[in-house]
């Protein structure tokens, strides 16, 4: 990586044939998504995060797993600029800035992000839901005065459909199964198309047919979405990572295939030793 | 916005019972007052007219705390301030209307020559024309509230810390209005108007043309807002009451609505304020005084938070009790009104339009029992 930036700094700008830099555009030329280099996060003197260094490929399904208190939950915190850092970068791409950026300009940029309690907007119909979170002009004007175009009323079609919540989709979310309320939360995560999905804990409360659906979906959405899911369910973990990372205190502690990870002396001691 | 639109914000039934309000307040209510014999059952004293009038403005305010309380979930107890510096902007006007008139015949108020001043102040200029002082009507309280909005919201002040802050900002200009230097007529504001652009402000036509110009305000006011909460920017509004961090994390920026709907609703108060002060003929400091803001979070409090029609009721309720009671029984007032408070929001927590919600879905339920298995799909 270090290797190919260095050739392209040594062609002439009249020559070069790369894009031009572009601040607010997510730049995925070096096939990574998402760079956290040397995170620190302190709260009352406790470190929350370590200096965590952490990348994600385009197109990845990460899985994150840890002891409570690991750091898994502060960790999605930074990324999505609910809490910043006291030191260290995160970058979207090689150029969005992410420790300079307003949760919702990292949501426009193309994160998204799911709660570990669903937060779904519960006096508003299923339908109403997805109309807010659909990706459009999201300022004022257009609010009061804009209207779904075509495409955005198929998109929410298909959604509901991929979401299963078709049959409902006038129903208050309020009433919706807190299975349900998960998946819309999901869907409203989709109808934004972020190129980065962040999941705490996806299937949390959900029945075993509903984990289930839920692990077709996100092993469907990846290659086309990258997705970081945290989860504590290890059967769940076991049917959708290919790739695990094990946070500890606060820092990776190991990173590999599942089997890699489960083999792996000192996850083993941080999981079973206490 | 075409007409279409606008004609769907309310089922046809309701859009009946609008212009129902609207006939009977604008061509029914004035002509009891002017075409009766004063000893008439039908006859509407001058009286009832100018409480009516006084209700109809306060209508308004409710209008104006039920999109940032009901639908937003701010809670402000501060917007007597807007209210009453609308109230102080036309104010200025109906001063300058007066003329050579006072009591001291001079081309200032009563209460500058009192003070020794020899000239307006800078900030009361132009307020003898009529656009200008209009202008700062919405103006004034527009800018205020945009400016503290703007430093509350984004610092994310929240929930009751917001609604102590706007307690303490109403507070604040209630004390510097006291002052005589202020140059806002002290503690006895402004009073004694005599005319408004040339003609006597006591005439019965003058009162039932403010009387009409406010209804029709109201009215107009509550389609706009219904078209604003229709919208999916009111939608937003309800969102961020009910779940702020996702509306954040779905790329909305939550200040931008919340200050264009606070700066609204400032607005909105401002222009009650200047129909208020020409029918009751008084504005001085007592209007910012905190507990006139509690009682407006009341009236929507009693009438139903979050419908829009529910505070207007509210309004009229409230106030409408008040003058009976402050009437009849003058030193139960207060308690009166705590007792009110408490008993809607123990057995009333949507008010009287939640009641009356209440009442309709039951005897649906009771004329088709599926009904009620509608509900819970």
């Amino acid at each position: 990586m270090a290797e190919l930036s260095i050739v392209e700094a040594e062609i002439p700008s009249s020559q070069a044939k790369g894009p031009m830099y572009q601040p607010d555009v997510l730049d995925t030329r070096h096939g990574v998504i998402l760079y956290m280099e040397d995170i620190t996060v302190s709260f009352d003197g406790f470190r929350a995060l370590n200096n965590l260094s952490l990348a994600i490929d385009v197109g990845e399904l990460r899985c994150i797993i840890g002891p409570n208190g690991a750091g898994k939950t502060t960790l999605q915190d930074v990324i999505t600029g609910k809490t910043r850092p006291d030191s260290g970068s995160v970058f979207f791409g090689q150029t969005i800035n992410c420790s300079k950026l307003s949760e919702p300009q990292i949501a426009q940029a193309g994160i998204g992000r799911k709660f570990q309690k669903p937060t779904v907007f519960e006096q508003h119909t299923v339908y109403e839901n997805l109309e807010l979170a659909i990706k459009a002009d999201k300022g004022i004007w257009n609010s009061l005065f804009g209207s779904l175009t075509g495409y955005q009323k198929d998109r929410i079609n298909e959604i509901l459909e991929t979401i299963n919540l078709t049959s409902s989709f006038k129903s208050r979310a309020g009433l919706l199964s807190h299975g349900q309320k998960q998946w819309l939360e999901i869907g409203m995560l989709l109808a934004q198309e972020p190129s980065l999905l962040l999941l705490d804990e996806p299937v949390a409360g959900m029945t075993d047919y509903e984990t289930e659906r839920t692990a077709e979906l996100l092993n469907s959405l990846a290659g086309k979405h990258s997705l970081m899911v945290v989860e504590h369910d290890m059967d769940f973990v076991n049917s959708i990572a290919r790739k695990v990372t094990v946070l500890h205190q606060g820092s990776v502690l190991a990173e590999g295939t599942m089997d890699e990870v489960q083999n792996n002396e000192q996850v083993i001691e941080v999981y079973l030793g206490r | 916005m075409n007409f279409k639109s606008i004609s769907g914000l309310y089922d046809s039934r309701s859009w009946t019972y609008l212009g129902i309000a609207v006939a009977f307040l604008c061509l029914i209510f004035p002509a009891m007052n002017l075409l009766t014999p004063v000893d008439s059952l039908f006859h509407i004293s001058d009286y009832t007219v100018a409480l009516s009038g006084k209700i109809l403005c306060y209508a308004i305010v409710a209008l104006a705390i039920d999109l940032v309380w009901g639908y937003t979930g701010i809670l402000s107890l501060g917007h007597g301030l807007f209210f009453a510096i609308g109230g102080y902007a036309f104010g200025m006007y109906l001063m300058r209307q007066i003329g050579l008139d006072g009591s001291y015949h001079s081309n200032l108020p009563d209460f500058m020559v009192f003070l020794d001043w020899k000239a307006y102040p800078w900030y009361w200029k132009f307020t003898d024309h009529l656009w200008y002082a209009l202008f700062l009507v919405v103006a004034v309280p527009g800018v205020l509230a945009f400016i503290f909005g703007f430093f509350a919201f984004r610092s994310r002040i929240k929930g009751v810390y917001f609604s102590i802050i706007t307690q303490a900002m109403t507070y604040a200009f209630m004390l510097l209005f006291f002052r005589n230097e202020t140059g806002f007529g002290g503690n006895n504001g402004f009073t004694d108007f005599k005319r408004l652009m040339g003609y006597s402000i006591t005439t019965p036509h003058m009162r039932l043309f403010l009387f009409v110009l406010t209804c029709v305000t109201l009215i107009s006011l509550l389609i706009v807002s219904r078209a604003i909460v229709n919208s999916k920017f009111g939608r937003v509004l309800t969102a961020i009451r009910d779940a702020e961090s996702r509306v954040m994390f779905s790329g909305y920026n939550p200040l931008h609505y919340k200050l264009a709907i606070w700066t609204f609703s400032a607005m909105v108060c401002g222009i009650a304020g200047a129909l208020y002060v020409p029918q009751v003929g008084i504005i001085n400091p007592s209007e910012m005084s905190p507990s006139n803001s509690i009682e407006i979070a009341i009236w929507a409090a009693v009438g139903g938070r979050g419908t829009l029609i529910g505070p207007l009721l509210g309004a009229g309720i409230v106030n409408g009790l008040k003058s009976y009671f402050t009437e009849a029984f003058p030193e139960y007032w207060l308690y009166f009104l705590g007792l009110l408070f408490i008993l809607s929001t123990l057995y009333l927590p949507k008010g009287v339009v939640g009641l009356i919600n209440q009442l309709k879905e039951k005897k649906l339920i009771k004329m088709d029992p599926a009904n009620k298995l509608e509900e819970v799909k």
